[in-house]
C-alpha cells in the first residue's frame, strides 16, 4: 500500500512519461536524496536547484510559458513566505495579460504541523494561499487523492499550489492506487536503497488512470447530525472521530474533506449543512483571518435559516510560532481530543 | 570552454571612435534611418503617453524615454516568434522602444494608457508599457522591478535543453539590480550543471526612482558583478550612442547564441522624463540620444536634417491619428473582471458579490 510520498512520486512519473512534464526540481529534489520526503526519488527529469525559493518559483513561471509543464518544490511551506509576490504574479498572469498567457505549473510544498518541526517546519499557509486569486490550491489527505490531484494539477493550464501535509507523507491510505503492487514489492521497485544510490534505477509499476477533479470535495464519512469541513492533516483525524462517534452512538457526523481550497466545493458544503444544520470548520491555520472564517461568513450569509446552531471554527492558536516541545505543539494545533470535544459540543448545542 | 569576452568595462572594452573604422557607416544608411525612425516613434509615443497621463486621458505613466539608442537596436536583434526556437523577452516597463522595434503598434500602447477594452496586452487592467505578447515570447511585464530576472531563468532552462540558437533576454534598471532577484538570475544562469543562454541587461540611468544611484551602489560598474563568475562576460557601454550599442549587442547576442551561456550587459542611458508620473514626468536636462544620433547622421553626411525632420512629422501625425481612434473605443465592462481569473470560466459557486 503506497504512502503519500510514493503516490506523489508515481503521479510525477506518469507526468513525465505521459503528460509533458519536462522539469521536476527544487532543493534536494534530484538525486541522491529525491526530496526530503522522498516524493521525487528516481524520476527521470528531477534535479537539484540552488537554495533559492524565489528562483524556484520564478523559474517555474518561465518554464510554464516555455511549455515545459514544470513541477517545482519549495522544500517546506515555511520557506515560501519570501515568494509571495511571485505566487501572486503566477496567479494573476492570466488575468493581467487579458487572458493571453497561461501558466501551467505545479508548485508543491509540504505544509502544516505534526512532525515536531518547531518554528520553521510546522507552518500552515492556507490563509495566504487562498488569497492568491487565479492560483488553484489543493491539499490531499490520502495517497489516492494525492495521486489523483497531482495528475489533475499537472494537466491544469492554471498554476496549482499543491500542499502536501507533512504529517501524512509517510501515511498509508485505505484505498489502493489502481494497479498498485503489494507494499513490499512497491518498496523494492521504487524506493531508493540506503547508502550508495548512484547505480540504482527504479522499476515503475503500471498504475491505472486515476484523477481527482480540482474543485471537488469528498464526503469521507456520511452523516446526518453535524458537518465537519476539513482538509489535510486534520482530515483523517476528523474521519476517525466521526467513525468513533458513530460506533459509540454519539451522533452521525458527516466529514467533508475539501481536497481543493481554491476553487472550493461550495455545493458540497451547502448540501451537507442543509441536511445537518450544524457545522464546524477544522483546519491548521491560526484563527485570525482564517480560511474557515470566510466559509463561516458565507454560511451565515447564504444558509442562516438552515442552521440549527451557530457555526464553529476549530483552528490553531494565533501564536507567533509552533513550539518544539510536544506540549506546546499539541496545545497550539488542533489534536484528536480537540476535534472530539468540538464535535461533541456541536452535537450537544440545543437547537 | 567557450571563448571569453576579453574585456569587462567601458574603458577597456570599447575602442574609441577615432581608432576604429566609422561604425555608423558600417551600419549603412538604410539601417540607420530605420533605427532613427523607430527611435523617433518611441520618443513621440512616450511623450504622448505622458501628455495623456497629465491630461486626464489615462492614469499613471511609466516608461523609458531616453533609452531609445539602446532599446531600438536591442529590439532589432531579437529573433521574434513563439516557442523555445525563438527568443524570449522578460522586460521591465521601460521597454517600449524595444517593442516598437519588434513591430508593436503605437496604438496598442495608447489603448493600454487609456485602459480601454481593446488594449491587447491586458484588456484595460494594467499600467501602460506592461506588454504581454505570447506570439512573440514577450513575457507579461509586471509592476515589480525585479521579478523578470527570475522568470527569465525558466525560459533560459527550456532553451538550454533545446537544440536552438534562441536566447532569453531580460532587462531591468540599476535600481532593480539591488534586489536579490537580479543576483538569483546571475547564480542560476551560471550553474555549472546547466549554464543558461540569457542576455542579462541592466539599463543604468543613474537613478532609482528619486534616489541617486551612487548613494546606494558601491559597485564601480554593475557589470562588475560578472567578475564573480569566471565564464560570464560583463560589459558596460555608452547606451546613448547607437553605433556603440549596435556593436555591443552584436557581440552579446552572438556570444549567448553560440556559447549557450549568459552575458551581462550594462548600458548607461539617460532618463529624460524622470522615473514616472510619481516624479512629475517633466523633461530633464540630460543628454538626448536622438539629438546625438541626428548630429552623427548629418555630420557624417548619412542623412539630411530635412529628412530627419520629416520622420518626426510623419510619426507625430500617425500617433495623432491613433490617439483619436482610441478615444472612440469603449472601456471594459464591469463584469469583465470575472474573465480570465482561471483559464476556464469561474465555477458557478465562486464568490462574486464582494459583500454579505
Amino acid at each position: 500500500m503506497a504512502n503519500m510520498a510514493q503516490a506523489i512520486r508515481l503521479a510525477l512519473h506518469r507526468g513525465e512519461q505521459e503528460l509533458g512534464v519536462l522539469e521536476i526540481y527544487g532543493e534536494d529534489v534530484g538525486p541522491p536524496l529525491g526530496g526530503v520526503f522522498t516524493a521525487t526519488q528516481g524520476l527521470e527529469h528531477s534535479w537539484n536547484s540552488p537554495l533559492d525559493e524565489r528562483g524556484i518559483v520564478g523559474a517555474a513561471m518561465g518554464l510554464a510559458w516555455a511549455g515545459s509543464r514544470p513541477v517545482a518544490e519549495v522544500q517546506f511551506v515555511d520557506y515560501i513566505f519570501n515568494t509571495i509576490d511571485l505566487l501572486k504574479l503566477a496567479g494573476n498572469t492570466h488575468w493581467a495579460s487579458g487572458g493571453t498567457f497561461k501558466t501551467p505549473m505545479v508548485l508543491m510544498t509540504p505544509t502544516g504541523s505534526g512532525i515536531h518541526g518547531s518554528m520553521y517546519h510546522s507552518h500552515s499557509f492556507d490563509t495566504v494561499a487562498t488569497k492568491l486569486h487565479g492560483m488553484k490550491v489543493v491539499c490531499p489527505s490520502t495517497p489516492l487523492d494525492a495521486y489523483g490531484l497531482m495528475i489533475a494539477a499537472i494537466k491544469s493550464d492554471d498554476p496549482v499550489l499543491f500542499l502536501k501535509p507533512k504529517a501524512l507523507l509517510r501515511a498509508k491510505g485505505e484505498e489502493l492506487l489502481p494497479g498498485e503492487p503489494d507494499e513490499k514489492t512497491l518498496h523494492e521497485m521504487i524506493d531508493a536503497p540506503l547508502g550508495d544510490r548512484s547505480k540504482w534505477k527504479p522499476k515503475w509499476p503500471k498504475i491505472g488512470a486515476y484523477e481527482v477533479e480540482i474543485g471537488k470535495a469528498k464526503i469521507s464519512h456520511p452523516g446526518s447530525d453535524a458537518t465537519v469541513v476539513t482538509h489535510g492533516r486534520l482530515a483523517p483525524v476528523c474521519l476517525d472521530v466521526a467513525r468513533r462517534f458513530a460506533a459509540e452512538g454519539k451522533g452521525s457526523v458527516e466529514v467533508i474533506d475539501l481536497r481543493t481550497l481554491i476553487p472550493y466545493d461550495w455545493e458540497a458544503i451547502r448540501t451537507s449543512i442543509k441536511k445537518t444544520g450544524r457545522v464546524v470548520f477544522v483546519n491548521e491555520e491560526t484563527e485570525i483571518t482564517n480560511f474557515g472564517e470566510h466559509l463561516i461568513r458565507r454560511v451565515v450569509d447564504e444558509l442562516f435559516y438552515e442552521l440549527k446552531v451557530r457555526p464553529r471554527l476549530l483552528a490553531a492558536k494565533a501564536t507567533p510560532g509552533i513550539g518544539l516541545s510536544p506540549n506546546l505543539e499539541y496545545f497550539t494545533q488542533p489534536q484528536t481530543t480537540d476535534v472530539e470535544a468540538m464535535v461533541a459540543e456541536l452535537l450537544a448545542d440545543p437547537a | 570552454m567557450p571563448s571569453k569576452t576579453p574585456s569587462k568595462t567601458l574603458s577597456k572594452s570599447v575602442p574609441s571612435a577615432a581608432a576604429a573604422p566609422d561604425p555608423y557607416k558600417r551600419l549603412g544608411p538604410a539601417r540607420l534611418l530605420e533605427i532613427h525612425r523607430l527611435m523617433v516613434r518611441a520618443r513621440l509615443l512616450e511623450e504622448r503617453l505622458i501628455k495623456m497621463s497629465k491630461g486626464g486621458d489615462g492614469f499613471f505613466w511609466i516608461g523609458g524615454p531616453g533609452e531609445e539608442a539602446f532599446n531600438v537596436p536591442l529590439g532589432l536583434h531579437v529573433k521574434r516568434g513563439a516557442g523555445v526556437d525563438h527568443d524570449f523577452l522578460h522586460l521591465h516597463y521601460r521597454s517600449s522602444a524595444i517593442m516598437l522595434a519588434m513591430g508593436a503598434k503605437p496604438i496598442d500602447s495608447i489603448r493600454q494608457m487609456r485602459s480601454v477594452a481593446t488594449d491587447p496586452y491586458s484588456k484595460g487592467r494594467n499600467f501602460v508599457n506592461h506588454y504581454a505578447i505570447p506570439q512573440w515570447n514577450v513575457a507579461p511585464v509586471t509592476p515589480t522591478i525585479e521579478t523578470q530576472y527570475l522568470t527569465a531563468i525558466g525560459t533560459g532552462v527550456a532553451q538550454a535543453r533545446a537544440k536552438t540558437d534562441s536566447v532569453t533576454i531580460v532587462n531591468g534598471g540599476d535600481g532593480g539590480s539591488a534586489e536579490g532577484d537580479f543576483h538569483s538570475c546571475l547564480v542560476w544562469a551560471n550553474r555549472p550543471a546547466l549554464p543558461l543562454p540569457i542576455l542579462i541587461v541592466v539599463v543604468n540611468n543613474g537613478w532609482a526612482i528619486s534616489t541617486k544611484g551612487d548613494t546606494q551602489h558601491g559597485e564601480r560598474d554593475i557589470a562588475d558583478w560578472a567578475k564573480t563568475f569566471p565564464d560570464m562576460p560583463g560589459r558596460t557601454i555608452d547606451g546613448n550612442d547607437v553605433a556603440t550599442t549596435w556593436a555591443a549587442l552584436d557581440e552579446a547576442f552572438d556570444y549567448v547564441r553560440k556559447n549557450r551561456r549568459p552575458y551581462l550587459l550594462e548600458a548607461r542611458c539617460s532618463r529624460l522624463y524622470g522615473h514616472s508620473s510619481s516624479s512629475g514626468a517633466n523633461r530633464l536636462p540630460e543628454k538626448d540620444c536622438i539629438a546625438l544620433f541626428e548630429e552623427s547622421l548629418v555630420g557624417r553626411g548619412l542623412s539630411k536634417a530635412d529628412a530627419l525632420k520629416k520622420a518626426w512629422e510623419t510619426e507625430a501625425a500617425a500617433i495623432d491619428e491613433a490617439h483619436q481612434k482610441v478615444k472612440g473605443e469603449p472601456f471594459p465592462a464591469d463584469e469583465t473582471v470575472w474573465e480570465d481569473v482561471f483559464v476556464d470560466p469561474i465555477p458557478p459557486s465562486y464568490p462574486t458579490k464582494g459583500r454579505s
